[in-house]
């Protein structure tokens, strides 16, 4: 098979795109390919999952409460690698760790697009992550405390008092 | 050199064994993203940067530490020709981003090619474990002691809500991905696939076919992986998809039974034909060759063929794709050329096999 927009070289690359439920195939070779730049995967410049995140990041969850919170936001700049939301939200990609900090804003809503969440419930790191573990199970103690107090355990709700305590000095000396 | 080795055998070590339901998940995956809290992402990252970072993560590779894991080899990507990156690809050993884009990248490989630890790709660490058949669990439970061995020398970018920090949003949390690379012709056959594809992506679940996202699945291959990495637990994540490869498993049994029941005869025929061509023709297309390996491996796991071993079949798969053809005969070749070799490669190793088995 002959290539479908030089006439010339053979053919290599064959695919089939849908968009909007109208299908288009093409047949052509590398070197065509790669100057259309079409969603060949693997190939530099294709279509990518980045081009369709920032799809969901031109959603502006700040539309409501009027467009200069929305402009004031865009101008948002990370301090550590200088990406700017506008950047961000072009090429659905962080610079760097901060980046999260700095955009935490305007993350939310789209991480619940992307996940149907926003927070993590997963592995945490054990060296660095000690202090989370902390924080953790102190929650749960807490919770676990105030339902002892409601039943008037108070002998193992005294316990859970004092456990919580130990946790909470471990914290400060980290 | 032994960093050659990857490049001379078309199937890494792990892909020789056997695991649960082989005859329908040919590999389980599972990858996690990690990056370093000081410096920027790889994108961002300068070349100093980059150097210094892969310098780091593979020092801690080389310290021992991975020693339990089994014995690693660093092979660094700007010391490999283009070809040999290629074949990297081909073999799933490294992503195509990590081959033509990556600034200080490299890749640590086990012995049997079962890990692959990439430096500098999308992000600074990516731990990929491959496993034969249905163990996701099992390639779950390896990945997350490779992370432990590394979290201990390397301070991870984390944050407390957001969890392990990624380039993309669409790893962050746990930064895991985990898929199952499934053959399914009787589902495609009896027309059932769609259904059960656009089922499966209702479930938080990603369908994509073998080589790269969005293509075609090219011989009956689909890889099934995980959407959400953020707010789901490690093995809340690992089980959705266990349980619905599981399923995917169980409907594609019942078509091949009932495939074999009621039309027999035409899928004998299917088999035998492909085979045929496969064995004789001179001229295979990647895309031809995909569907009658296909057929050919289907016809084997359903007892309609000797002589040929899925063992064999899996390497023809990596062995005709264009890098590793090129690499197997030496020579840059035209897409004309390519397919001729291929032709070739496919009858030789068919026949030896026919010779071995005695026919």
């Amino acid at each position: 098979m002959i290539c479908q927009e030089c006439g010339k070289k053979p053919a290599t690359l064959h695919f089939t795109k849908i968009v909007n439920g109208e299908k288009t195939e093409f047949h052509i070779c590398e070197s065509c390919a790669r100057e259309r730049g079409e969603g060949i995967p693997g190939a530099p410049n294709g279509f990518s999952i980045h081009s369709l995140l920032s799809g969901l990041l031109d959603f502006d969850p700040s539309s409501t409460t009027g467009a200069n919170s929305a402009k004031q936001q865009e101008m948002i700049r990370c301090e550590h690698c200088g990406l700017t939301y506008t950047q961000f939200s072009k090429i659905g990609r962080f610079g760097c760790s901060n980046c999260y900090r700095q955009f935490s804003d305007r993350l939310d809503p789209l991480l619940k697009r992307v996940h149907g969440n926003s927070v993590h419930v997963g592995k945490i790191p054990k060296r660095s992550g000690g202090q989370i573990q902390y924080k953790r199970e102190i929650e749960q103690l807490r919770r676990d405390l105030q339902s002892r107090i409601e039943q008037e355990e108070f002998e193992s709700a005294a316990h859970i008092r004092d456990r919580i305590r130990e946790l909470e000095r471990k914290i400060v000396d980290l | 050199m032994a960093s050659r080795r990857f490049s001379e055998q078309a199937l890494s070590d792990w892909m020789k064994g056997v695991g649960p339901d082989s005859e329908i998940v040919i590999s389980s995956r599972v990858r996690i993203a990690r990056n370093l809290r000081h410096f920027p992402f790889p994108m961002l990252a300068t070349n100093q940067q980059s150097l210094e970072v892969m310098n780091q993560l593979t020092a801690i590779a080389q310290s021992g530490k991975l020693d339990p894991v089994g014995r690693f080899e660093t092979i660094i990507l700007s010391e490999l020709s283009e070809l040999e990156r290629r074949v990297l690809v081909e073999k799933h050993l490294i992503s195509p981003n990590l081959a033509n884009e990556s600034r200080g990248g490299a890749v640590i490989l086990s012995e049997n090619e079962s890990v692959s630890i990439m430096i500098n790709e999308e992000d600074h660490l990516r731990i990929q474990c491959l496993y034969p058949g249905f163990q996701v669990k099992e390639a779950w439970t390896l990945a997350n002691q490779i992370d432990d061995i590394f979290e201990e020398e390397a301070n991870y970018a984390f944050d407390e809500k957001r969890g392990y920090l990624t380039t993309c949003p669409t790893n962050v949390g746990t930064g895991i991905r985990a898929s199952v690379m499934m053959h399914l012709p009787a589902l495609v056959l009896t027309q059932q696939i769609n259904r059960i594809l656009s089922a499966v992506t209702q479930v938080g679940l990603a369908v994509r076919g073998m080589y790269g996202e969005g293509s075609e699945a090219l011989g009956n291959l689909f890889q099934i992986s995980n959407q959400i990495t953020l707010g789901q637990t490690e093995s809340e994540i690992i089980d959705n998809l266990h349980g619905v490869a599981h399923q995917i498993i169980e409907h594609e049994k019942a078509a091949r039974q009932r495939l074999m029941s009621e039309s027999r005869l035409r899928i004998e025929d299917r088999v035998r034909r492909s085979y045929g061509i496969l064995s004789y023709a001179a001229v295979m297309d990647s895309k031809e060759s995909a569907q009658r390996l296909s057929d050919v491996r289907l016809g084997v796991d359903l007892g309609l063929l000797e002589h040929v071993t899925s063992q064999s079949l899996n390497e023809l798969i990596v062995m005709t794709q264009p890098g590793f053809l090129q690499q197997t005969f030496n020579e840059k070749m035209s897409a004309d050329q390519r397919d001729y070799r291929r032709a070739e490669l496919i009858r030789n190793q068919l026949r030896g096999q026919t010779e071995h088995g005695g026919a």
